[in-house]
C-alpha cells in the first residue's frame, strides 16, 4: 500500500469523526427534548385519534413491553400478509408471492431491525412492499429502539414512580416523525442527486451499445435506502446491497451512508446523559463505544489494504467483492460500521473479506452490538455492560454496586445477566444445531474453517439483529429461515423484555445520594474497564469458536 | 383509550392474554396510520421532489448513443452507473462478473468466496493468463481488478491501471494511433472525491461512448 492511499484511507475516516464529532450534541440534545416535551405536534394529535390510543398515560414498564410487543405482532403479521400477497397486489413489478416459510423470515427479519435476507430484491420483492412493508418498518424498528432506551433512561431518572417508565405510543410516533423522518428526507434527497433511482418504473430492457440487451432497473430506491442507514436496518433494495451502484453510486454517497449509519447510534449516548440528568455518563458511553469502533476500523482497514491469504496475494489486492469506486478502504471502513451498528448493510462481499477483516466484522457483532450498535438497542446494550462493570467492581471491594443513583440489588443483577446471556445462547446453540444437523450442512458452500465461520456469521448476525452475511451459506432454506427467524426474535425481544423489566424496577426505586464510596462512572478509568467488561465478557463466551473458524483460516 | 390502561400488579393468566389482545389491536391500528405517512407519503413525495430536482438521476442515469443524458429508455444504450457487456477487441472490457452470466441487472451479486476458495484461485489464475494474453503484457502487470469479480457484478468502473492496458489493443483493433485512444483514457479518469474518498476510476461505458465518437 501507499503513502497516498494510506494518507486517503485516514483522511476518509477523520471526515466521518468530524461530522460525527460536530453532530453528536445537537442531535442528542434534540431526541432529549422530543422524548421529554409535554406537547404533541398538531400531526400526532390528529395520528393518535385515528390510532385511538392515550399518548399520555403513564405506562407501567409491563404495560410498554405489551404495547411493544403488540405492535410488533401486528407488525410481523401485516409484513407476512404483504409478502404472501403481493402479486395480487399493485406495483409488485411481477414478483411472485413467497413461500410462507420465506415469508416468515422477512417480517420477522425487518421487525427485529435485523434486515436479514435470504431473498434478492430486484426480483423477488415488488415496490409495494418494499415502499409500504420494508420502508415503514425501517422507520420503526429503529424508533423501538429509541423508545426502549428512554424507558431504561426514565427508569434511572425516576424515583419511587411505582414502575412507570413512560408512553410506548408516544415515543414510537415522536421517534418516527420528529427525529427519523427528517433526517431520511434530508438523506433521501441528497442520495437522489448522487444518483440513487427514486421512481416507480418496474425493470424494462434497454438495448446496450453492443446490441445486447440488459434490463433497466426502476424503484422508489432512495427513500429506503435513507432509512435503510440511518435506522441501522441494513436491507438493501437490491441484492448486493450498498455495493449496488444504484443504491451507492460513488465514493461521497459511500461516506455519506456510513455518517448516517453512525449518526443517530452516536448521538443517542448524549440523550441518554441529558435523560438521566448526568451528561457526563452520556459522554463516558460514547467514548466506549468511538473506542471500540476506531480498534474495528483500523483493524479492517489494515487487513483489507494488506490483503493477507491465498487469493488476495494472487489477485495482488483484496479486490474480489470490492467495487473500483471504493477500493479497499472505503469498503473496509463501510464494514467496521455496519457490523459495529447492528446495519448489516454492505458495500462489499463480506464473505470475500481477507480473514482478519471478516474475524474483525464477526467480532463486532459479537460483542453484541454496543460499539456503536444499532438505534437505541446500542445504548442499552451498553448501559447493561456498565452494570455488570459495576457489578463486578463493587465485588472487589465488597460494596452494593450503584449506578447512576440507583443501587443494584440481586433483582437487577439477575435480570442484566440474562440479558447478557440471551445473544451467546442464541449464537452457540443455533450453531450447533446448524452444524449437526444434514439440514444446516448442506447450506455450506466452503467446507471446513471457511464454512464453520459462515454458519457462525450466520448466527451471529441473526442473534444480533444485524443482518450482514457470509453470502456463501446458502439461507434459502427452510431449516435456515426458520433457525434465522427464530434467533432474530430471541435475539431482539428477549433482551427488551428484561431491559423494561429492569427500568420498571428503577423506576419504583429510590435514588441514593453519591458517596465518597460510589464508583464514578463517567471517568477514564470507567471507560477502560468498560471496554475490558465488553471484550471479556465476548472472549470467555467465543474464542472456542473463533479459533475454530477465522483464527484457522488467518493461520493458514 | 382502554388499551393503554395501567395493568394491576397481581393479574390471572386470562387477564394477560386479554390484555395482550388489546395492545395488539391497538398495535394494528398505530402501524396502519404510520404505513400511510411513511411508507406511501413518504416515498412517494421523494419520488416527486426526486423527478422535479434530479429527474435524470431519479430515472437512472441513462446514456444515449451520443453519450446525452436521458430518462426516455427507448433512447439509452445503459446507465452511466451500471456496467455492460463489452465483448471484442474494439472494446475496452469491464471487470469479470458474476451477476448471472455477466452484468445481469436482474441478478446482482458477487462470488461470495472467500480469501482461501481454491476454486477462486483457480479463477483468478485464469483471468490473469487470459487478461495478459489479450492484452500482451506480462501477467504480473494485470491489476487486480482486472482479475477479481466486483461486489455487485454491476461494477460501472475500472482501475485507471487496467484502463491504459487495454489501449494499446483497442488502438490497433480500431486502426488508430494508440495515443489518442490514451488521451481519451486520460480524459477520462476521474479522481478521488474531494481528493480524499475512494479511489481513482474509469468509466468503461463512458469510455466505449468516446471511442465511438472519435470516427472510427
Amino acid at each position: 500500500m501507499s503513502a497516498v492511499q494510506v494518507l486517503t484511507a485516514v483522511a476518509q475516516v477523520l471526515i466521518v469523526v468530524a461530522v460525527l464529532a460536530a453532530t453528536h450534541r445537537p442531535l442528542g440534545d434534540h431526541v432529549a427534548r422530543v422524548l421529554s416535551s409535554p406537547r404533541h405536534l398538531r400531526l400526532e394529535r390528529a395520528g393518535y385519534r385515528l390510532m385511538r390510543v392515550d399518548p399520555d398515560a403513564d405506562q407501567r414498564w409491563s404495560t410498554y413491553l405489551l404495547s411493544l410487543l403488540g405492535f410488533s405482532l401486528a407488525s410481523v403479521l401485516l409484513l407476512f400478509g404483504l409478502a404472501r400477497l403481493q402479486d395480487r397486489l399493485p406495483l409488485d413489478v411481477g414478483a411472485p408471492s413467497m413461500d410462507p416459510a420465506g415469508a416468515w423470515n422477512v417480517a420477522v427479519s425487518f421487525v427485529t431491525n435485523t434486515n436479514w435476507q435470504w431473498y434478492s430484491g430486484e426480483t423477488a420483492a415488488g415496490h409495494l412492499l418494499q415502499m409500504t412493508g420494508l420502508t415503514v418498518q425501517n422507520f420503526v424498528s429503529a424508533a423501538v429502539g429509541i423508545a426502549v432506551m428512554a424507558a431504561l433512561a426514565r427508569g434511572f431518572a425516576r424515583s419511587g414512580e411505582r414502575g412507570r417508565v413512560g408512553n410506548f405510543w408516544s415515543d414510537l410516533v415522536r421517534s418516527t416523525v420528529r427525529v427519523l423522518l427528517p433526517l431520511a428526507v434530508l438523506a433521501a434527497i441528497a442520495l437522489i442527486a448522487g444518483g440513487v433511482i427514486q421512481n416507480l418504473h418496474a425493470h424494462t430492457d434497454v438495448t446496450t451499445l453492443t446490441g445486447g440487451t440488459q434490463a433497466a432497473l426502476g424503484g422508489p430506491v432512495a427513500s429506503q435506502e435513507a432509512i435503510k442507514e440511518l435506522g441501522t436496518n441494513g436491507g438493501g433494495f437490491f441484492n448486493a446491497n450498498s455495493a449496488h451502484p444504484f443504491e451507492n453510486p460513488t465514493p461521497w454517497t459511500n461516506v455519506l451512508e456510513v455518517v448516517l449509519l453512525l449518526l443517530v447510534p452516536f448521538a443517542l449516548p448524549r440523550t441518554f446523559g441529558v435523560l438521566v440528568g448526568d451528561k457526563r455518563q452520556g459522554t463516558a458511553i460514547a467514548a466506549t463505544m468511538g473506542g471500540l469502533w476506531a480498534t474495528s476500523v483500523a483493524l479492517l482497514t489494515w487487513a483489507e489494504m494488506a490483503g493477507p491469504g491465498l487469493v488476495p496475494q494472487a489477485a495482488g489486492g483484496a479486490m474480489e467483492g470490492k467495487e473500483v469506486r471504493f477500493g479497499e478502504a472505503a469498503s473496509a471502513l463501510f464494514a467496521a460500521s455496519t457490523t459495529g451498528t447492528s446495519t448489516g448493510a454492505v458495500n462489499a462481499m463480506h464473505d470475500s473479506l481477507t480473514a482478519p477483516g471478516g474475524g474483525a466484522a464477526l467480532v463486532n457483532m459479537l460483542l453484541g452490538e454496543v460499539a456503536p450498535g444499532g438505534v437505541g438497542s446500542g445504548v442499552y446494550g451498553m448501559v447493561v455492560l456498565a452494570i455488570v462493570a459495576v457489578f463486578l467492581a463493587g465485588l472487589m471491594v465488597g460494596r452494593t454496586p450503584e449506578y447512576l443513583g440507583k443501587k443494584l440489588a440481586r433483582p437487577e443483577i439477575t435480570l442484566v445477566a440474562l440479558s447478557v446471556l440471551t445473544m451467546p445462547a442464541v449464537v452457540l446453540v443455533g450453531g450447533a444445531l446448524a452444524i449437526t444437523l444434514p439440514a444446516g450442512l448442506a447450506g455450506i458452500q466452503e467446507p471446513g474453517a471457511h464454512g464453520l465461520s459462515e454458519v457462525m456469521y450466520a448466527l451471529a448476525s441473526a442473534g444480533n439483529n444485524n443482518g450482514s452475511a457470509f453470502g456463501g451459506l446458502s439461507t434459502g432454506t427452510p431449516f435456515y429461515e426458520t433457525l434465522l427467524g427464530m434467533a432474530m426474535l430471541i435475539g431482539r425481544f428477549v433482551p427488551i423484555a428484561l431491559v423494561l423489566a429492569l427500568a420498571g424496577r428503577l423506576a419504583s426505586a429510590r435514588r441514593v445520594p453519591a458517596t465518597a464510596g460510589t464508583l464514578p462512572t463517567h471517568t477514564p478509568v470507567f471507560v477502560g474497564l468498560l471496554v475490558t467488561v465488553t471484550l471479556v465478557v465476548v472472549g470467555l463466551t467465543f474464542v472456542p469458536v473463533l479459533s475454530l473458524g477465522p483464527v484457522v483460516e488467518s493461520l493458514s | 383509550m382502554a388499551a393503554t390502561g395501567t395493568l394491576p400488579t397481581a393479574r390471572p393468566v386470562g387477564g394477560l392474554v386479554l390484555a395482550f389482545w388489546r395492545q395488539g389491536w391497538a398495535g394494528l391500528r398505530v402501524l396502519l396510520v404510520l404505513s400511510v405517512l411513511l411508507g406511501v407519503a413518504y416515498p412517494l413525495a421523494m419520488t416527486g421532489v426526486g423527478q422535479a430536482l434530479f429527474a435524470w438521476q431519479a430515472n437512472g442515469s441513462l446514456l444515449t448513443a451520443a453519450g446525452a443524458r436521458t430518462s426516455d429508455r427507448s433512447q439509452a444504450v445503459g446507465s452511466a452507473l451500471i456496467g455492460q457487456q463489452f465483448e471484442g477487441d474494439a472494446w475496452f472490457y469491464p471487470r469479470p462478473s458474476v451477476a448471472g452470466d455477466g452484468y445481469d441487472t436482474l441478478a446482482s451479486a458477487g462470488s461470495n468466496l472467500g480469501p482461501l476458495s481454491t476454486d477462486l484461485l483457480a479463477t483468478v489464475e485464469e483471468r490473469r493468463a487470459q487478461v495478459a494474453a489479450e492484452d500482451g503484457v506480462a501477467p504480473g502487470r494485470v491489476p487486480p481488478d482486472a482479475v477479481t469479480a466486483s461486489g455487485s457484478g454491476l461494477d460501472p468502473d475500472i482501475s485507471p491501471a487496467y484502463a491504459r492496458l487495454q489501449v494499446a489493443r483497442v488502438a490497433a483493433a480500431r486502426g488508430v494511433p494508440a495515443a489518442d485512444v490514451a488521451t481519451i483514457v486520460d480524459r477520462l479518469v476521474v479522481g478521488r472525491d474531494l481528493g480524499v474518498l475512494g479511489e481513482p476510476r474509469v468509466n468503461v461505458l463512458r469510455l466505449n461512448l468516446a471511442l465511438r465518437t472519435m470516427g472510427s
